[in-house]
């Protein structure tokens, strides 16, 4: 099984989402994502400075196995990325939810964070989706 | 369900991820296949290849009949246990399958064959054997355990005790029996180790004791990256029935000689060869970042397109690497379209790595 926290929210893409304090949205590949994908050999950040809409495809991660588009959450602007993955792609593999994030957003509606499903909701579309 | 081999319950004991590979359900790693892959690179690692399968040819006309059924010519065998590495073509000059066959003694023969393949492999075989009055034994009380690696013969041999007195001197590319098990200095993935037939009730016995000795079990994923890291062909993805030897990099497989020898697709080669030769399978060796994946165009300048066969991510180079068919004169410089994104490659020769060492 899985490990999905309960604070973070997800999409049905396999994003995580973490509210940040100072307002900003940090998002990487769930576990389930990650084990899917198998090692991770490459990832393709967007840039930092530019505005995505909701559901835009913004980085790619690619596996000794598949390519796989992220798509952005929420809109808003790139506000930081992930810079270690460039050496480090295995680190989404080892660590999804810590070291393993992608890239951080500015979203242009605060409260579309609270839209996204929580652990609760993604756990059941991942268990339907084993089955 | 898929069919299982003999290891079964070791890959389920041993975490592995399982997946159906031609009908068997195969492990295709046990938590990260690029450590397996490093672990055959650097040390030791084991893959359960009892899904392959044997198939023992007997009888006084069996040369005759291998001299008929495969490209390469089975009179370079002259030492008991040689092996040598064969296509099976049809008529056309197509490739049924690649195999490895091995010669016991003048009555007979051990031929290796895809899983995959299977049953197609038998009925040709059986088809061309009758006018021989060759005997056709699949063996599959017989599992099949690949111990690859620099370490892995040592460790082998600490694990057979006694029975590893008789590998003393073993060439490469040669089988000995030993006790209940034939082991061959061969393998896929372009490190030195053993292919080593074993009865299948003794195979989970065997896989423990190799475990132990620090052989790590290691899934088809990993086997795919070392074996395109090492140049061997895939069949199925990097020739098929509808390909030559000659458009597959396997040119050197054929035995030409003698000119009198009639084997199966032997004219459809002629005519291919004297017509001239319009594709080619090279390597790719990607400049930039990203993986090469199978069925990815590749462009030409003033030559044409091709297409990638195999694409993966080489963990020893840390650069994606490929095999591709392209137009016979392709050399140097390509570009490959990845994902509607026009990327540099450059054509190579394989293998890219062999003995641990980059070669590209």
């Amino acid at each position: 099984m899985s490990n999905i926290p309960a604070e973070l929210r997800y999409t049905k893409s396999h994003e995580w989402v973490r509210k940040n304090d100072d307002g900003t949205l940090t998002i990487g590949i769930s576990d389930h994502a990650q084990e899917l994908l198998g090692d991770l050999v490459f990832v393709d950040p967007p840039e930092v400075g530019t505005t995505f809409g909701e559901g835009d495809d913004c980085a790619v991660v690619e596996s000794v196995k598949a390519a796989s588009d992220v798509y952005c959450p929420i809109a808003g602007e790139v506000t930081a990325i992930n810079e270690d993955l460039a050496d480090a792609p295995e680190t989404i593999n080892a660590d999804p939810y810590g070291d393993g994030w992608i890239f951080t957003i500015k979203p242009e509606d605060d409260d579309a964070f609270m839209e996204l499903m929580d652990a609760d909701a993604y756990g059941e579309m991942v268990a339907e989706e084993d089955h | 369900m898929g069919l299982h081999t003999p290891l079964y319950d070791a890959h389920i004991e041993q975490g592995g991820k399982m997946v159906d590979f031609g009908g068997w359900d195969m492990p295709i790693n046990y938590g990260s296949q690029i450590e397996e892959h490093h672990q055959v690179r650097r040390d030791a690692g084991m893959f359960d290849v009892s899904h392959m399968t044997i198939v023992d040819l007997t009888g006084e006309r069996v040369k005759d009949f291998l001299r008929k059924l495969l490209a390469n010519n089975v009179d370079r065998l002259k030492e008991s246990g040689k092996a040598l590495y064969s296509c099976m073509l049809n008529e056309q000059g197509g490739v049924i399958d690649d195999l490895i066959v091995y010669y016991m003694h003048d009555s007979w023969f051990r031929m290796v064959v895809n899983a995959a393949t299977r049953e197609k492999d038998l009925a040709w075989i059986n088809k061309q054997a009758g006018a021989f009055d060759v005997n056709v034994n699949v063996r599959d009380d017989l599992a099949m355990i690949a111990a690859q690696g620099p370490h892995a013969r040592d460790k082998v041999h600490q694990v057979l005790g006694a029975e590893a007195k008789a590998l003393d001197g073993i060439g490469i590319f040669f089988m000995r029996e030993t006790g209940q098990l034939a082991v061959a200095r061969t393998g896929y993935t372009g490190e030195d180790g053993y292919e080593i037939m074993i009865p299948a009730a003794e195979a989970k016995s065997y896989w423990d004791k190799f475990l132990h000795a620090g052989i790590k079990p290691c899934g088809l994923g990993a086997r795919d990256t070392l074996r395109l890291e090492a140049g061997m062909n895939l069949y199925g993805t990097d020739m098929d029935e509808s390909t030559s030897p000659l458009e597959s990099g396997l040119g050197w497989t054929i035995g030409w000689e003698p000119a009198e020898r009639d084997f199966i697709g032997r004219k459809a080669l002629e005519a291919q060869k004297a017509a001239g030769q319009n594709k080619k399978l090279v390597g790719l060796l990607l400049e930039g970042k990203g993986v090469l994946r199978n069925h990815q165009k590749v462009v030409i300048d003033g030559l044409g397109e091709g297409e990638i066969t195999s694409g993966s991510f080489s963990p020893t180079l840390g650069k994606a690497i490929a095999f591709a068919r392209v137009p016979g004169e392709a050399s140097d410089h390509c570009q490959v379209d990845m994902r509607g994104k026009l990327m540099a490659a450059k054509i190579v020769k394989p293998p890219f790595v062999r003995q641990g060492k980059a070669c590209v």
